[in-house]
């Protein structure tokens, strides 16, 4: 009984709300395992969730809000390489910086389609997606597992990060190898914010990613930048968020929990989950050095 | 000298790019840009409102630039201030009889100590936990926003309207009667503690360059491995500058509930604490060059308010993008590098 309508239902949730902090955390696993720190993970995902929500609702077509959010995330993702691996900003700084331009982006365009600067119009029911971003998401996961652990792509993402001067050695450009990497989290994450606006929700609204950029973050860490144990984190950090919208409301002997309370568990479960298990976790070598080849 | 301007071009080709995206929303960037100049310092009210936006971003801007002389990036000064606030307003609701003088001292303090010890957990986590402080920062800065929300509407809201804001507190709390720049800037939040702001900058530079304190902080942040074997303790650096960071954020609370609103309003703060992190890297993290660079951003904040009334297109979150190109212009300064090494091939 319990299991019916109590433990399977809040299991669903979970796998959802875990889709877009698994296309987000996958994402950062690539830039972060190539040695670049990707904090912009927030704002790649809110350029996705943003494209993807007005190119669905333009076109009346979720596919098109699909993959065009991916473009946009590459876009966006190139001027933070660029930044970053060409001009050798500051990563973390240049992350935040890139996090402030898609939130003020966002309502600058909305204002100019739709002169709100509010959430975009409510998609239509069947441009909804119904499973396929959560479908996705593990796909995303199992590929990127394969491609770290058995390719030749994997070896030289990992060197790029552990040892960029035997990658460089070894005749492989390890510039190359980074642009590519921060390209391909770019897409992901913004598939990421995609899923929140056409999958769990049916538009945009403002700062609707809500942290979660910096979550898949901390999952990434948490889960020692593998690909099998982040995803798990993702799960976890999901369940946090289910728990937290089921818990809303509910009331314990006659007094209900202020739903303001219940609304920062999934933050708050994050610093305890940093805090708890960090040390044993060890981050790329090269993390955050940039590059002094020519 | 070179690098201020180095840092001036930065801030100039910031500005100009942002400046030229308005040309997507069918504006003509010079009007724009006389726009901006002209609502932040057209009157005394407009100046007024500059100043008032001033006072907070050099608290932030200076929370910002203490953590990172340690080496740490305080993403927090958001959450910190907002804690700050809501616990000076707290203060000044739940203790009307507390005489005048005391009053306002009291409240500022409460708000100081709520703001040092946001501040704290994300020091003594990074010290210890090895947590990195960018994330736990901004978790602490939803938590705050979430726990402050809580604290407005159902333990001290406001019995007199509808806006999600606190009562306000007892009369003796604020210092309007002797404030002499609040009478300069007659119904702006311009008021005395923009000087508080500019001594406390000072204190911050005496304290980073002219105590052991200050030097033991720099030199974990320029070079921890020194450091370490130098005999100062990492741990005890990281926590004080995060601690202090937190304090200096606080600072808010004076300006805030002392000084102008005397209650706290949710979302009375346009992310001060967030554009506090490009008033920083704009004076390169020198306090008294924050004064400065508080003030132009603050120019550039109120200017893009009053986008929305003269465009029809462009709006109060333009100077997000004016603030996020800026931070892009001033913090890659490898261009220069770069622009030699392609002259340097071309030969």
């Amino acid at each position: 009984m319990i299991f019916d309508w109590w433990i399977f239902p809040l299991l669903f949730a979970a796998l959802r709300m875990a889709t877009p902090l698994i296309f987000a955390g996958m994402g950062g696993m690539f830039s972060e395992r190539s040695g670049v720190v990707n904090v912009a993970l927030e704002g790649f995902m809110l350029t996705g969730a943003f494209t993807g929500a007005i190119l669905a609702q333009q076109t009346h077509s979720e596919w098109i809000g699909w993959f065009s959010a991916f473009g946009a995330g590459v876009i966006i993702a190139a001027l933070y390489a660029c930044f970053v691996i060409e001009l050798k900003a500051d990563q973390i700084v240049t992350g935040t910086a890139l996090n402030l331009l898609a939130a003020g982006i966002a309502p600058f365009i909305t204002k100019i389609i739709y002169n709100s600067t509010g959430s975009t119009p409510n998609l239509e029911m069947e441009n909804r997606f119904e499973i396929f971003p959560l479908v996705m998401a593990l796909v995303v996961a199992a590929f990127a597992t394969l491609l770290l652990r058995r390719s030749k792509w994997g070896l030289w993402i990992s060197f790029a990060g552990e040892n960029p001067e035997a990658l460089a050695t070894a005749g492989i450009s390890v510039r190359k190898v980074r642009w590519l990497s921060v390209l391909t989290s770019g897409g992901l994450a913004a598939w990421g914010g995609a899923s929140l606006s056409l999958y769990l929700a049916s538009s945009y609204s403002p700062m609707m990613t809500g942290g979660r950029g910096f979550m898949a973050l901390a999952a990434l860490i948490f889960g020692k930048w593998k690909p099998i144990p982040t995803l798990l984190a993702c799960l976890f950090f999901g369940l946090a968020d289910a728990v937290q919208i089921r818990l809303q409301g509910v009331s314990w002997g006659g007094y209900v929990i202020p739903v303001q309370f219940v609304q920062i568990l999934p933050y708050l479960l994050t610093i305890v989950a940093l805090a708890g298990f960090i040390g044993h976790s060890r981050a790329p070598k090269a993390l955050g050095q940039s590059l002094n080849e020519k | 000298m070179k690098n201020l301007l180095k840092t001036s071009l930065g801030f100039i080709l910031g500005l100009s790019a942002a400046l030229l995206l308005s040309f997507f929303a069918g504006e003509n960037p010079v009007r724009i840009f006389i726009i901006l100049v002209n609502s932040a310092f057209g009157s005394m009210y407009d100046l007024g409102l500059t100043l008032g936006y001033t006072t907070p971003l050099i608290f932030c801007g200076l929370s910002v630039a203490v953590a990172f002389h340690a080496g740490l990036f305080n993403i927090g000064a958001e959450g910190q201030l907002v804690v700050a606030t809501a616990t000076a307003a707290w203060v000044g609701v739940m203790f009307p009889n507390v005489p005048f003088i005391l009053a306002p001292i009291l409240a500022t303090l409460a708000g100081l100590c709520a703001g040092a010890a946001w501040g704290a957990v994300a020091g003594w986590l990074r010290a210890y936990r090895g947590s990195h402080e960018v994330i736990v920062t901004i978790m602490l800065n939803f938590i705050a926003a979430g726990l402050v929300s809580w604290l407005v509407l159902n333990v001290i809201p406001n019995p007199n309207s509808q806006n999600p804001e606190t009562a306000m507190v007892a009369s003796q709390y604020q210092l309007k009667d002797y404030d002499l720049i609040a009478r300069l800037f007659p119904d702006t939040p311009a008021n005395f503690s923009f000087v508080v702001a500019v001594v406390l900058a000072l204190l911050v530079w005496i304290f980073l360059w002219r105590t052991t304190w200050g030097f033991e902080l720099r030199a974990v942040g320029y070079n921890p491995e020194a450091a370490r074997r130098a005999g100062i303790s990492e741990k005890k650096i990281r926590i004080l500058a995060m601690t202090l960071a937190g304090a200096v954020a606080g600072f808010v609370a004076l300006s805030e509930v002392v000084g102008s609103a005397g209650q706290y309003r949710i979302g009375f703060s346009p992310d001060y604490g967030f554009i506090g992190i490009a008033v920083a890297l704009l004076a390169q993290n020198n306090p008294l060059g924050i004064v400065v660079s508080a003030f132009l951003m603050a120019a550039l904040h109120k200017g893009a308010s009053d986008l929305d009334l003269e465009t029809s297109t462009i709006t109060r979150d333009f100077s997000r993008i004016i603030q996020a190109l800026i931070i892009l212009g001033v913090c890659a300064q490898g261009y220069w590098q770069w622009i030699q090494n392609r002259r340097g091939k071309s030969k």
